[in-house]
Parts: C-alpha cells; structure tokens; sequence
C-alpha cells in the first residue's frame, strides 16, 4: 500500500496498467485498492502540481501566522475550520510555537489577499493578530524542484 | 624484434566482452541502453553537500593508508548491524579504491603462482583477469537457470582440488540477481572450513535485495569469519560508482598484507570520497532505501513485460539485472545483442560476456529510468516477435 501511494504521489497521472505492472498486481486488483482508499479518504483528490510563475505571475501567495483564543469547549477545531471555509485558504495547520495556525491564502493580486486578511481574517472575534508573509520565489514544490537537475551523461554499457 | 613489449600475461588476457560492445554502441545514435552496471541516480545530494563541506574545509590531505580512522569506525559499525559480523576498525578493515581494487589487493596477498581460485560463473568480468594478474589459475564453477543461478554446494565441490585456495562469491550477482539461500550457503562454507580455503565474499549488492528476501553474509556463518574476506562498497546502494570507494574487512593477517600492497601502489583512498562515504553511513539509509524501491517496482515492470513478449525471465531477488532466456529465438546471446542493437537500437549484454555458462542469455540492467525501460521493452518485443 506505501508503494501505492508514494507511486500516486509522485504522478497521479500514471496509466493504471503500468501502475499495475511495477507493483506487480492484477488491473482488478489495483482498482479496488484505489477506489477503497478512496472510499476511506485517505486518498483526498488528484491535482495537477503547477509553477506558478510561469502560470500566472500576478497570483500571489501568503502564509499568515495567527495566534488565536481557544475555546473552552473545542479548542482550536472550531474556528480553524471556520477558517478553512474560505475560498481563499488553500491549507490550514494547528502548529507548535509562537503561534497557532498556519493559514496559507492565495489571491489572484497582493489586494485580494490584503482585503481577505483585514475584512475576513482578522476581524474574527477569537483571533488575536495575524502576521501575514508573501511568497516571493519558489524553488520546490510538493517535492518537485522548478530547476530540474541536469541530466549527467552516462557511459552507453559498463560492467 | 618480433618479441612483443608487453607482458606475456598482460598480452595473453582476452579483452573484455564488454569493452567489444561498448564500441559498437558508442558508434551508434539513440541508443537506448540496458547495458550499463551502474545505478542511474546521480548520488544522493546529502552526500554530494558533505563533500563538498569537506573540500571548503579544506580536508585535502592523505589519511591513513588504512582509511580515515572515523570512516573505519563507522564501517565496523554498518557491518556489524547489517551483516552481523564484527570487525576491529584499529586493524581488520581497509578502505579502498572501490571493490576492484579490493580484489587485487586480496587475491595478490593470497596466492602464490599456480594457487587455483574457484568462483562462480555467469560472473562479473573482472574475476578471471584479476586471478590471472595475480598469478592464479581460475577455475569456474557454472550455476544453472534452474536454480536462479544460485551455486550448489555440490557442484563446488566437484572443482576443489588440492591446489584450490580460494574461493569468490558475489550474491546477489552480476548478471544474474541471484541470491544464495542460507541452507545452501551453509554447506559451502563447511566446505571451505572442511577444505581450508579463504572465501572473498564480495557483496557489493547486499543492500539491493526485494520482496523482504534477506542477504546472509557467508562472513557470519560460524567458524567463517577468520577465513572470509568480506568486500563491500558504496557504489551500488548509494549510487556512488564514480567516487571509486570500498572496502575489505578480514583477519587481521591478511588484511595487514593486503594494506602492504596498497601503500605501495595507491598510498589511500582519496579523501574526498572518504568523506562522502562516511555521509552515506551515518545518514544515507533513507535515499539508499528510496533508491531501492524504484528498482524494486522497475523490476516488476520489466520481468512482468519481458514474459508477456515471450521471453522467459524470472524474479530476480536481488541487484538491478534481468538475466532473459533468448534461446526460442534459436540465436546465441551474442547474435541476439548485435541483431537487437542494428534492428531496434536497444543495448542489452550477451550473457556470454560473463563467462561461456551464459550462453543463451542476455543481460537487461533495470538501473534506467523508467520511461526508458518501457520503451526498450517495447522494441524487444517487437524484435523477438520476428523470430
């Protein structure tokens, strides 16, 4: 099953009977194994992982510390979901440290996401301060680098 | 004049099959090539960071000719937990310019003229010429399909003659994959012991064994480890071929007399690759055990692909060789290489580069990227599907 997903992970795109194939599996096999992941949610979707820049270079993306007030009964749950209902918001994480959640946010301007941390955020009743830092450069995501290594020439047979 | 100036048993050494190939397939464009014994990933950058923190260190130096005392504490320690045998870093270990020269230096120490040297064949191209430059006789002992190419311990016996000193092991084995089973492995070192013979064991591959299939170490059979030079590197496992770094661990005595010639001829190890390897032990266990699950499902495809053609292939337990039966297609191992490459331009080895017992086989090294080995599959197919 680790297998499974690390294959999926690095390209969820890989024909199924191929997939089928490496792990040394039945087609049928393999379909039930997706779909009971599926099923269980371990397997949440499929995305495409894209580079931004070149996508859209006017995007931006900001990760937002925000120290929060737990509530009595529920602690944190709560109003990180409440959070994560936002379209805007791309990932939410309770974290150890100075402070609580995490919030990811991406905006189709540096606007958006101003407008999304002081009308939405911030003004929630249970959060304290918000601490907002944009995404300048990116050199790796989800794994993939966005300069690929070159390729070192190799000698055609070897012992 | 017509006395030749190069030494009788230098002239006298057949060149390698390899070698032939190589040319042949350097001379040709888009090759796709299964024909290369070295893993495709480049080293682990981790490995790569610390040596080059060692050259901005400026740690350029010699070491010892025994190796870099911390690399040789921390080998004891790799050999100890993953092959449990153990080893005194002070004066039984030897760091070396990789396995090949670890061989050299073990079987120049071992053998006066004339001393036979069995080993296992289809084998890795080396073992030969390197018993004959050492002033040995070799003698092969072939394994058969039927049996994975795993060595019976009976038909070993058979070639021990009063004159057999010593006896080369590789599992799991270049070309085959093959990998000893521990009940087999046993009767062969009652027979060193029974015979006196000293067993190098080179075990470059132990870290490339699949499907929780274990690698047993000869060297940690009782009564063993006083007879066996154990020989291991870093090329394989952590994808480190061009650092040229290994190592031999053995009794005291015989390893003195191995370090003895390597002070002379190559004074140590280069530093640098010390340094990495010391890196590759003490962190590399994650990315060795990536690596190895890539060639894991690699190895699926291809042997699930190459019996769909019709080209019988088993499983191999270990390394990152197919070893295919080409012999439907009613050619020798050499035709079938040299037909597949000028038809489809696809690089395989004739097995029999590995010693006549290969005859009938062809070597496919799954050390290749994926997309790559689908594609050469592809063309094998269609080839063998003429035949």
């Amino acid at each position: 099953m680790d297998s499974l997903i690390r294959l999926l992970r690095q390209n969820a795109a890989i024909p199924r009977v191929e997939l089928a194939r490496q792990l040394g599996v039945s087609e049928a096999d393999l379909a039930a194994k997706i779909e009971k992941l599926e099923k269980d949610g371990v397997i949440l979707g499929y995305q495409a992982v894209i580079n931004r820049e070149k996508w859209d270079p006017d995007a931006v993306t900001a990760v937002i510390e925000v120290r929060v007030t737990p509530e009595r009964e529920g602690g944190f749950d709560r109003i990180a979901n409440r959070i994560a209902r936002f379209e805007e918001v791309e990932g939410v994480y309770l974290m150890s440290g100075g402070h609580d959640l995490l919030v990811v946010v991406e905006g189709r301007n540096l606007r958006e996401v101003a407008s999304f941390v002081a009308d939405k955020l911030s003004t929630i009743d249970a959060v304290q301060s918000c601490a907002t830092h944009f995404r300048l450069k990116t050199y790796k995501e989800n794994g993939r680098a966005h300069v690929a290594e070159e390729a070192p020439e190799r000698l055609a047979v070897t012992p | 004049m017509s006395r030749s100036r190069i030494a009788d048993h230098v002239r006298t050494i057949p060149r390698s099959g390899i070698r032939d190939f190589f040319e042949i397939v350097q001379s040709m464009k888009e090759v796709i090539s299964l024909g290369i014994g070295e893993p495709d990933f480049v080293t682990p950058w981790h490995i790569r960071e610390s040596a080059i923190y060692s050259l901005e260190k400026g740690r350029t130096g010699y070491t010892s000719n025994l190796g870099a005392p911390r690399l040789r504490r921390a080998i004891a320690a790799y050999v100890e937990s993953h092959f449990s045998v153990g080893y005194n870093p002070h004066d039984e270990i030897i760091v070396t310019v990789g396995v090949s020269e670890a061989i050299d230096l073990a079987l120049r120490a071992l053998l006066n003229p004339g001393d036979e040297v069995l080993y296992h064949e289809p084998c890795y191209v080396s073992y030969s010429p390197s018993i004959l430059l050492a002033g040995g006789v070799p003698v092969a002992v072939a394994t058969r399909a039927e049996d994975e190419f795993t060595l019976r311990a009976a038909d070993l016996e058979k070639s021990i003659t009063p004159k057999t000193r010593v006896l080369m092991l590789n599992f799991p084995t270049n070309p085959t994959g093959a990998v000893m089973p521990q009940e087999e492995l046993k009767k062969i070192a009652d027979l060193a012991v029974k015979n006196d013979l000293v067993v190098l064991s080179d075990e470059i591959y132990s870290e490339l064994t699949y499907d929780e299939v274990p690698h047993h170490s000869i060297a940690a059979l009782p009564g063993m480890k006083e007879r066996t030079v154990f020989l291991h590197g870093f090329s394989k496992a952590f994808a480190m071929t061009g650092w040229r770094i290994g190592y031999a661990c053995g009794p005291a005595d015989i390893i003195e007399a191995m370090m003895k010639i390597h002070q002379y001829s190559i004074l140590c190890a280069p530093v640098m690759a010390q340094e990495a390897a010391l890196e590759a032990l003490e962190r590399g266990q994650r990315s060795m055990e990536r690596m190895r699950e890539e060639y894991r499902l690699r190895r699926n495809l291809i042997v699930t692909s190459l019996n769909e053609a019709g080209i019988p292939c088993h499983l191999p337990k270990g390394a990152f060789y197919v070893f295919p039966d080409i012999r439907a297609t009613g050619m020798t191992s050499k035709e079938f290489a040299l037909k597949l490459l000028e038809e489809k331009k696809v690089a395989v080895v004739p097995g029999t580069a590995f010693g006549p017992s290969g005859e009938g086989y062809v070597r496919c090294s799954y050390a290749t990227a994926l997309d790559q080995i689908k594609i050469a599959v592809e063309r094998i197919s269609d080839f063998v599907r003429n035949y």
